[in-house]
């Protein structure tokens, strides 16, 4: 008896779970057909962008976000951003969901993953949004366009010229990546084991490791390599939160001026470090240029100026005109070389 | 044992303290029901407030994003009843995706047969942790920790730092799709629905899930009471193990992405789910459908919060905020249920009138689980 009655309580409350699921579904579906009418009219009016960087509290894509935002209300658009706080493609694609849900006009994304993000991508496609993808790109049938801040084999060979220079061209280098699956980072990495095989023989690449663009997890890489490689001459760090927590840890140890260190960095982040010596040089594109882009790429999608084609051109505000080249890659420019002689006169 | 022993006799009332209220009120004055009767608030003002979210999408993403949590929570929240906790799961997730991505890129077997291999990697990984805890004797938390570093260890190893993404569509497609063609529920719902009525049958419904409840209250009186408790736990373990293989099977083909870094921390999403679910992670305590409740709220309340576009971190804030306050409840429900009995029933000889009443309380509370 005391059972039986513990068994109907049970009983009638998964009931009430489930019904509860069906009914919450049920309405769900009829309220659904309904709105799907009055959501195209309202994509048409006015232009809704939402920015999904790789993560969020990444000081790299608060800077194309911003620059994103005020170019989209430059031309009256509404502007989100959104974003997960870990760099993983599986925390990216709720966002990706809830874009198609909302039925906004185009989806600005920085991917963490070529493929993973690509059916999440294509149904926010068909639901009528268009797919920018900047920094960092997915396979190129997932996306409508692809704004690249510089062509991979200027950015991979500019690092290895840039550390070349400052070692002298001789003596073990390792590289401090960001996540291991990163698109662009692997690309880089790959082309300047090239780089350096062919066209620096003295150079020895020993070491990769990845610091998954975490502050400490960088700080914590950088450490681990300078103890397991003593000869260390130079760093390669492509990401620009690796090369500041790298340069934070130079700057404080031993190795400070001894072991050379360049990759991308934005100057706000480097100032001190190039001013204190512990970085000669190092390079980037400006990441604000490249969300401006970005989103003056997506109203020409959604106005339907252009559709993505090789050879469509369109406006970019201050930054000029643009054509869309092969595989509907917009390049935005040469990555630009940062020193002690010209950081002042930038502040991003 | 003869019946007549154990048959009620005629006449007599009830005074145990689980009986002492009516059956509504028990049913309804539970954690339990606390978390159902939230979550359907905030799905009614979601319908109402939040814009998109009667669209038809919502539920059938809402599936998709928790389901992982949905399939973990069940042997979980067996596990933590148990008064033990398992914090190798995610890991396993990760594991078992590898798997599966590499026997079908590099071995070239179907995906039938490397996700059957996965699972069985998951149910010895899922022993491993079994035998050290309930052989062995070791705490589940330290073994856990040590294996929740292995097994990602070994997933990263094997794959190092590249994805398999080459999955063939037909099995990718059948992640995603749908029970029926435009509905809100995707297939994974089955074998949730599947095992959830397993689960529930083992946990609420048999001598074993009765024995998982005495060990949580106390495992040396329920050796003497004939549960084999050592056999429990490491059942327990193997079934956590097994299921989050199956999870790491369909995180591979949802994504069409097999990565050893895949699912990382979904340990603590699950725990979150299974707490908010009203399960004492002192063990002896919880139920199944306050679980499944658990973790719905949690995906619905990140879904409409990502609808109005609040940030990751918000979304973060507010579902803590939650846990910490329906673990606070329960002292507080105690607190006002002791008040209660010691005002009402003060002749009553069950009722402690004593420091033990909390004590009381919580014994009381406990046998209504059973």
């Amino acid at each position: 008896m005391k059972l039986r009655n513990r068994r109907i309580s049970a009983l009638a409350a998964v009931t009430l779970v489930a019904g509860l699921a069906l009914t919450a579904c049920g309405s769900s579906d009829s309220g659904g057909g309904s709105d799907g009418g009055s959501d195209g009219g309202s994509a048409g009016g006015d232009i809704s962008v939402t920015f999904l960087p790789k993560n969020l509290g990444n000081p790299y894509f608060d800077i194309s976000d911003a620059a994103g935002k005020a170019a989209v209300e430059s031309f009256g658009g509404t502007f989100e951003e959104v974003g997960p706080d870990a760099a993983s493609p599986d925390a990216q694609v709720p966002f990706i969901n809830t874009a198609a849900q909302q039925g906004v006009s185009a989806l600005v994304v920085s991917a963490n993953d070529p493929e993973a993000l690509c059916d999440a991508l294509n149904e926010a496609s068909e639901a009528g949004t268009k797919i920018v993808t900047f920094d960092s790109d997915t396979n190129p049938d997932c996306r409508d366009l692809y704004i690249q801040a510089a062509t991979t084999e200027g950015i991979a060979k500019k690092q290895v010229d840039l550390i070349a220079e400052q070692i002298g061209d001789a003596g073990e280098v390792a590289i401090l990546s960001a996540a291991a699956n990163a698109t662009n980072q692997n690309a880089w990495i790959d082309l300047m084991k090239k780089d350096i095989a062919e066209n620096h023989p003295n150079i020895k690449l020993v070491d990769t490791v990845y610091g998954d663009d975490d502050d400490q997890t960088s700080f914590d890489k950088t450490a681990a390599l300078l103890s397991a490689h003593p000869n260390l001459k130079g760093i390669i760090s492509p990401t620009t939160v690796g090369i500041a927590a790298a340069a934070r840890y130079l700057s404080t140890s031993d190795a400070k001026g001894k072991v050379a260190l360049t990759g991308l960095g934005t100057p706000n982040q480097m100032r001190d470090y190039v001013k204190d010596g512990t970085v000669t040089a190092f390079a980037l594109w400006n990441p604000g240029d490249l969300g401006t882009l970005a989103a003056f790429a997506a109203k020409a999608l959604v106005d339907g100026t252009i559709k993505g084609d090789e050879g469509d051109s369109f406006d970019a505000g201050e930054l000029g005109s643009f054509k869309v080249g092969a595989d509907s890659v917009v390049l935005l420019g040469e990555p630009f070389t940062y020193d002690k002689s010209n950081i002042d006169d930038f502040d991003f | 044992m003869s019946t007549s022993i154990l048959s009620r006799p005629e006449g007599t009332t009830r005074s145990y303290p689980a009986y002492s209220r009516p059956l509504w009120r028990r049913a309804l004055f539970t954690r339990e029901f606390a978390v159902i009767a939230l979550l359907v608030a905030v799905i009614f003002y979601s319908n109402n407030n939040v814009e998109f979210f009667d669209g038809p999408l919502t539920f059938y993403y809402l599936f998709l994003d928790i389901a992982p949590i949905l399939l973990i929570a069940l042997p979980m929240t067996m596990v933590i009843i148990t008064g033990e906790i398992d914090l190798s799961v995610a890991s396993v997730v990760g594991l078992s995706s590898v798997l599966v991505g590499q026997l079908h890129a590099d071995a070239g077997l179907s995906i039938p047969v490397a996700g059957l291999i996965a699972l069985l990697v998951g149910a010895l990984c899922g022993a491993f942790n079994g035998f050290l805890v309930a052989y062995v004797g070791l705490p589940s938390l330290a073994v856990t920790i040590g294996t929740l570093a292995l097994y990602r260890g070994i997933a990263v190893g094997l794959l190092g730092t590249k994805a398999v993404t080459d999955f063939p569509e037909k099995w990718t497609d059948l992640a995603k799709e749908r029970i029926v063609e435009g509905s809100s529920y995707p297939m994974i719902l089955v074998p949730f629905l599947v095992l959830a009525v397993l689960f529930v049958w083992m946990l609420h419904f048999s001598t074993f899930g009765r024995g998982v409840f005495e060990i949580g209250l106390n495992d040396e009186a329920a050796h003497f009471t004939g549960v084999n408790v050592a056999r429990t736990k490491f059942l327990l373990f193997v079934m956590a193990g097994v299921v989050s293989a199956f999870v790491g099977i369909y995180y591979t083909l949802r994504f069409g992405s097999a990565r050893g870094d895949n699912a990382t921390g979904l340990e603590l999403q699950v725990i979150a789910a299974v707490l908010l679910g009203g399960v004492s992670i002192f063990g002896g305590r919880g139920a199944l459908h306050g679980v499944i409740a658990g973790v719905l709220l949690i995906g619905v309340i990140s879904s409409a919060m990502r609808l109005e576009n609040y940030t990751v971190n918000k979304i973060n804030i507010v579902i803590g905020t939650l846990l910490v306050l329906s673990v606070i409840s329960t002292t507080l429900l105690s607190w006002i249920k002791g008040l209660w009995s010691r005002r009402g029933r003060g002749s009553s000889p069950t009722s402690s009138e004593t420091g033990q009443d909390r004590q009381a309380v919580a014994a009381q509370e406990s046998t209504n689980e059973r």
